[in-house]
This record gives structure tokens, sequence and C-alpha cells, in this order.
């Protein structure tokens, strides 16, 4: 009677197991069904590579929102990665345990805000400064960012075996130099898919860029010219989607593109991060 | 050249120290810019009002609606969501302790998860809600936080019921349990593991906006059922911002300090609960 339960929940935790893992292939799948019906319609490089965006007429380029996303993806982890280095570099390596305690709390409060209130924050305090544009908008995402990236970080450092540093240590290398050519160099990998990961983020995240980056579908000119990333414009028109023929179709493409590039992403960085963590001697 | 390591040396220490300053200032005057513009249009009857009539010309009311709707949200998502979290960390670690390379599979689709940004479980969410003939809803805003935040409960329980020591799952098989009967004991063990993870969920839930701007829909009233609409906090906080009229702005401000408060109070509990692990 105890086995024939033990066996009986064992199944049934397992199919909840396996359907919980089926979310993935549920919503790349969902994602692909309503994406079909424009793919069908226009060829996928003329939707990519076009600029012209006019829902009314059937023109579905999105090349800007493209551009704008890259753009401000590239500003957030240009600003993140070199901080968020350094300062993982201080707290692994230099910082005393008194000063980790101090820390670390106050960036795990970072990582708890939520996207709005950092847009809020950019509406209060940096679009007086930068305006609505991507550098308003990469700015706040790099904050973003920080947490993420620094957690991850630290996990890489942790990698490298102390051995290593006490060599280089006792050759007379002082710790900076250490930190340098023995930590960052092992480390590499992992730094590496660390700074994906932090993309795959900047790239997704919505809400607070919609309220920083100006929202005009143009290809920009500087950084701070206003820009539309991809997942504001999904998010600004699920109202009038339903209307205009294909319209839905259109963003619920560009939400498998954005799917697609963050799977792929993720899959990768993780693979290596486990890899780097079974190596862990 | 020994001087020129030990400069080099030093002014990298500066430039790490500056980093951190940079980002714990960030911190410091992203809640001061909040908090100090906000507080002035915070009064009693944001909280305990739900909107009155002209609410979004700048007259009475508050936004009970949407720190209920939230509340909603948030606690059926994370009661939904550890119904089928808990039963996979279980069976992770009790019945699948030897086929590793199902479990890391398992381990590793959860981390990707983890990745997915919220607006696509949003746009994933609205799919479902559209095929299966559903209007914007509570239930429908429930089901797709859900699926956002059950990587985040299984990661969460995973990594402290792995923390537990392995002579107490082998005590118990030697007494003669069941893998059932084990995964009980380990999930008793782990009971301020799971605490954590529900407040780190429950965070996540209740602050974004993304995953319920298409499924959860948006209403001046109490939700009174579950296939109702009901308003969120972070989309009160966008949709009062948008508004050209100062007042209703003011709202926002103080719409964020509300959000602000919660999302601490859960940061820190967490914390607490953390230290006590």
């Amino acid at each position: 009677m105890r086995t024939w339960k033990d066996r009986l929940i064992g199944n049934l935790f397992g199919l909840l197991t396996l359907a919980t893992v089926l979310i993935v292939v549920l919503i790349g799948a969902g994602l692909w069904w309503k994406s079909v019906p424009i793919l069908r319609d226009q060829s996928i490089g003329h939707l990519l590579f076009s600029t012209e965006w006019k829902p009314f007429s059937g023109h579905f380029g999105f090349l800007s929102y493209i551009v704008g996303s890259i753009l401000v993806t590239a500003i957030a982890v240009g600003i993140a990665l070199p901080v968020s280095l350094l300062a993982a570099i201080y707290l692994s390596e230099f910082a005393d345990a008194r000063f980790k305690n101090i820390v670390t709390p106050l960036i795990d409060l970072l990582s708890g805000i939520p996207p709005i209130i950092y847009g809020v924050w950019g509406v209060l305090t940096l679009v007086p400064a930068t305006g609505y544009s991507a550098l308003t908008g990469g700015i706040v995402l790099a904050v973003m960012i920080f947490p993420l990236l620094i957690s991850i970080l630290l996990d890489v450092f942790r990698t490298v075996p102390q051995g290593l540093r006490d060599a280089s240590l006792s050759l007379g290398a002082n710790d900076w130099e250490t930190a340098r050519k023995v930590l960052l160099k092992r480390s590499a990998p992992g730094i590496l898919a660390a700074t994906i990961l932090a993309v795959s983020r900047a790239l997704g995240e919505t809400i607070a860029v919609l309220m920083v980056c100006g929202n005009v579908a143009a290809l920009p000119h500087s950084v701070f010219d206003p820009v539309y990333p991809l997942p504001a414009l999904i998010a600004n028109n699920y109202g009038d989607m339903m209307s205009i023929p294909l319209y839905d179709s259109a963003l619920m493409l560009s939400a498998l593109v954005l799917f697609g590039l963050i799977f792929v992403f993720n899959a990768l960085s993780r693979v290596v991060l486990h890899r780097l963590e079974r190596r862990q001697f | 050249m020994n001087r020129k390591r030990r400069i080099e040396a030093a002014v990298f220490r500066g430039l790490m120290l500056a980093s951190l300053v940079l980002i714990t200032g960030s911190l410091a005057a992203l809640l001061w810019s909040v908090v100090s513009r906000g507080i002035r249009a915070l009064s009693w009857s944001m909280v305990s009002q739900i909107p009155g009539g002209g609410f979004y010309l700048g007259k009475g009311g508050g936004i009970l609606n949407a720190i209920l709707g939230s509340v909603y949200i948030s606690l059926g998502s994370v009661v939904l969501g550890l119904g089928i979290s808990i039963p996979v960390v279980l069976y992770l670690n009790a019945y699948q302790t030897k086929r590793t390379w199902l479990a890391g599979g398992v381990r590793m689709t959860f981390d990707v998860l983890f990745g997915i940004p919220s607006i696509v479980y949003g746009a994933f969410g609205f799919t479902i809600m559209v095929a299966l003939g559903l209007r914007t809803s509570l239930l429908a805003g429930i089901v797709t936080v859900t699926l956002m935040i059950i990587p985040i409960l299984a990661r969460a329980m995973d990594e402290v019921v792995r923390l537990a020591p392995p002579e107490l799952s082998d005590a118990t098989y030697s007494l003669g349990a069941t893998r059932w009967e084990t995964a009980k004991v380990l999930l008793k063990q782990s009971r301020a593991g799971v605490l954590t993870a529900v407040l780190l969920a429950f965070g996540r839930a209740i602050g974004d906006a993304a995953t319920v701007l298409f499924t959860a829909g948006y209403t001046d009233s109490l939700p009174g059922s579950l296939r109702e609409p009901a308003a969120t906090l972070p989309l009160a906080i966008f949709f009062q911002l948008s508004s050209p009229l100062q007042a209703v702005q003011d709202r926002a401000y103080a719409a964020a300090v509300i959000l602000t408060i919660i999302v601490l109070a859960i940061s820190l509990g967490s914390k607490y609960v953390k230290q006590r692990l």
C-alpha cells in the first residue's frame, strides 16, 4: 500500500514536472501560431529590414524598433558591464566580510525594485537632463541590470580556485595584478555568459523603457534621439491591435523574435555557467 | 617600474570603490527621488478608497482597487505556483536523485524560463486567453503571472532543498521510509526556504506590469469574481503618470511610494527569514 502510494505520487509529480518544462515549448508554439498569418503575407526579410511602419495600410517594417532595442541595450550593457565588473572584483577579492555584509543587501534591494519604479525614477530625475531618449533608457536599464550582473559575476569568481590566486601572489604580483591576470582571464567564459544574460534582460525589459525612451518609430541619429524598443511596441499597442488586420500577428511576431533570441542567449549562457560550476574544485 | 605597478593598482582600487558608490548611490537616488516626490500626494484616502467619479480629472478617491487587485493577483499566483512547483521540487530531489540528466535538464529549463521577459509571458497569456474565448480578468492575470513565477519559486526552493544534509534522507530511508515519505521530511526541513521563495515571487508578481497589461485589464471597481477584470498597482502608476493633469500625476507618484513600501517590506522580510534559515 505504501509503495503503491509512493509510486503513484512519483508518477503524478513526474507528469507535473514534465508539464512545467513544456511551458517553454508552449510559449514558442503559441506565439508561432499567432505569427504565421503575417509570415504568410510578407517575407521575414522585408519585415525585419524595412523601416516602413504603417499598420493601417499593412506595412510592418520592424527595423526602427530593432535598431532602437539594440541601441538601448548596447548603452545599458556598455555602462553596466565595466561598473559591475569592478564592483564584483572588489566584493570578491578586496572587501572584508563586514563591508560585504553592508553592500550585498543593498544590491539585493536594488534587484527587488519593480520596473515601473525604475521608470518613475527615470521620468523624475533623468528625463529632465537627457530627455526622452535612447540614452535615458540605457541608463535606467544599466541600473536595472547591475544586480543581475554582479550576482552572476560573484558566482563566476567563486569558481576560480584559491590556489591560482595564491600562486600569483607568491610570485610577487600585487592584488590588482592577480585580479586582472588570473581572475579575469580564468573567468573570461563566465564573464561572457553573464554579459549575454544581461543583454537578454535589457532586450526584454518593457515598462521602464516604455516610460523613458520617447517611443518614436524612426532610426535614431544619436543617443539623444528618442527610440522605440520592441517590447515597448508590444506593450503600447495591445489595445488597438485586434481591429486592424495582421496587426496582432505582427506584434506576436515581435514577441516571438524576442522569445527566440532570449531563449537562445539564456540557454547558451546557462550551459557555460553550469560547466564552470562543475569545473570547480 | 614598481611604482608604476603600485599606481595602477591604486587607480583601479579607486575605480572599484567608485563603481560601488555609483551602484549604491543609484539605489539611494532612486528611493529618494520617488519617495520625496510622492510623499506629498500620499493621503489616507489614496489607500482606503476606490476611484470616485472624475478621479482621473483630479477629483476624490483613491487606488484601493489597484492595491487589492495586485494583492489578489500576487496571492493567487503564488498559491497556484506553489501547488505546481512544490511537487516539481520534491520530484527533482526525492525521486530523481540518480538520473541526474533529467533533473539537470529541468533545472536548466527553469533557468532559461527565468530569463524570458515578462512581456513575452504577457503576450503568450493573451494568446491563450483569446484562444479560449476569455476576456481580460483576474483569472487570466493570475494564470499568466503564475507561469512567470513558477521558475522563480522552483529554483529558489530547489536551492534550499538541495542544501538539506544527505544524512537526513539516508536516515529516513534506513528507517524504511518510501521516497514520498522522505520528500515530506525534506519539505519540512526546508520550510524557511519555501517562505523565502514565496516572498521573492510575491515581490516579483506585485511589481510586474507587462504580464498583467494584456491579461488582467483595468477597472475602477473592486473585482467581484475571478471573471472580472482587475486593476493593478503598476498599471495604476503607469496610467496616471501619462495624464496631463498635475493632480493625477501626483497620485501616480504617491502610488509609486505605496508600491515601493510594499516591495521593500517584502524584500526586508525575506532577508530576515533567510538570516534565520
